[in-house]
């Protein structure tokens, strides 16, 4: 079992960023149902953001690239998404903390970081068709696989099953935050972009960490 | 120096707007916008907002108002990952902008501290004095209120201003007087019986003050 590096962790945004990139018009297309039509272009400018900043920089540990993620995010992304994207980054940062390399106990720490961070900054609930409709299940199959014995990558595969079917999930209901709550029933049978890009991020971390 | 406000609008037309509006009644306070993207777009900017935080900070604090959802969140995660935090506090609050920006901007200009205007742009009373024990000294009077235009922001605005050099606990109709938004509420128009009242050490002179504002006379 090996740990995940800084390595890991720049593929890890890499990945990310070509993924927001391929799927930036189906994103918007989703946000144009329930939104305001623009998450596929602002994530995709600010991944870009963050690709030109990481060619500037040398993060030498994941946490450190997970901060410079969350910094770029936030100050680039705009709208709800950055500061929520980017507090996960940034909480996900702080549990990794200086460690040169992340076990499948640290994976956990950090998804668990990251929701909690959406969760205390957006204050939505799991139901409330949010980005959280991703991140909460993924951390709990992500905890789940660790009991289970599952190394960092089963953990991260584990995590991204279950947020795409957090995502997929979001389509039947009404949205109780962000711009989607003014549209009370007319959201049902969308499903939410934020919990759709997010749900594509740890697919990526999955990917990345097993070089799929 | 006053608490400074930064103004958190998707729109910079509407930060820039609500400065304007509020600096005619407080003008003296650190008002600074902070609207619209980097590219002058709609949205908020969290380098906007980190750079308005540093403007409105003379030391006594910023309080930071947001329009629609998104706002209040970029003004939190900016003020979460500040280097710096201004040395009088900061807070962010999620309250109408126009009417809580207003009342939190006279609030500051009469010299509110910082958690005095957060209670008066969400609407509480901005008083700290105590809330009048038996043993204090009370005044009431009545006068006809003489602004052709009734009590509207402006005046509304100088009569919290007036009230919060006193020591006394004042009301007017029964609204209390150092909340703008609650006098505004009064509705109170040219012709009208009004009632202040007021405890506390200084009863006599702030009933006597504020009926001469009211009614149009010099104190």
């Amino acid at each position: 079992m090996e740990a995940l590096g800084t390595e890991w962790a720049l593929d890890w945004i890499r990945r990310s960023a070509a993924v927001i990139a391929e799927n930036k018009g189906e994103l918007s297309a989703l946000d144009r149902a329930i939104g305001d039509g623009d998450h596929g272009e602002n994530l995709d400018r600010g991944f870009r953001a963050v690709i030109a900043k990481l060619e500037g920089a040398s993060p030498e540990t994941p946490g450190a690239v997970l901060k410079l993620v969350a910094t770029t995010l936030i100050s680039t992304v705009g709208g709800a998404s950055g500061p929520l994207l980017g507090t996960a980054y940034l909480k996900g940062a702080q549990a990794a903390g200086d460690a040169p390399g992340l076990d499948g106990a640290a994976v956990v720490s950090l998804l668990t970081a990251a929701r909690d961070g959406v969760v205390a900054r957006g204050k939505a609930e799991p139901g409330d068709k949010t980005m959280v409709d991703a991140w909460t299940p993924a951390v709990d199959a992500a905890t789940r696989a660790l009991g289970g014995g599952g190394d960092a990558s089963a953990v991260l595969e584990a995590a991204a099953i279950a947020a795409a079917a957090g995502a997929e999930a979001t389509e039947p209901l009404i949205a109780h935050k962000g711009r989607a709550s003014y549209l009370g029933e007319r959201a049902i049978g969308h499903r939410d972009p934020g919990a759709q890009s997010s749900a594509l991020q740890l697919r990526a971390a999955a990917d990345a960490a097993t070089g799929a | 120096m006053p608490v400074g406000i930064v103004f958190v609008s998707h729109s910079a037309r509407i930060a820039a707007g609500i400065v304007d509006l509020a600096a005619q009644m407080a003008p003296s306070v650190p008002l600074v916008a902070a609207g619209g993207t980097d590219d002058g777009g709609i949205g908020t900017s969290y380098d906007r907002v980190v750079a308005a935080i540093a403007e409105a900070d003379r030391g006594q604090g910023v309080l930071l108002i947001g329009d629609l959802g998104s706002a209040v969140l970029t003004a939190e995660t900016a003020v979460d990952l500040l280097d710096e935090s201004p040395a009088g506090g900061v807070r962010v609050l999620d309250v109408p902008i126009v009417e809580g920006g207003v009342a939190a901007a006279v609030a500051a200009e009469s010299g509110a501290d910082l958690d005095a205007v957060v209670r008066a742009a969400s609407g509480e009373s901005a008083s700290d004095a105590p809330s009048g024990s038996g043993s204090s000294p009370s005044a009431e009077t009545t006068v006809v209120l003489a602004d052709p235009e009734g009590l509207h922001a402006r005046p509304a605005a100088a009569l919290v201003r007036l009230v919060a050099g006193f020591d006394a606990r004042v009301t007017v109709n029964g609204a209390d007087a150092s909340s703008l938004l609650r006098i505004i509420a009064l509705g109170l128009r040219h012709g009208e019986q009004v009632t202040v009242h007021a405890q506390g050490d200084h009863a006599g002179q702030v009933v006597d003050a504020v009926s001469a504002l009211l009614a149009g006379r010099r104190a």
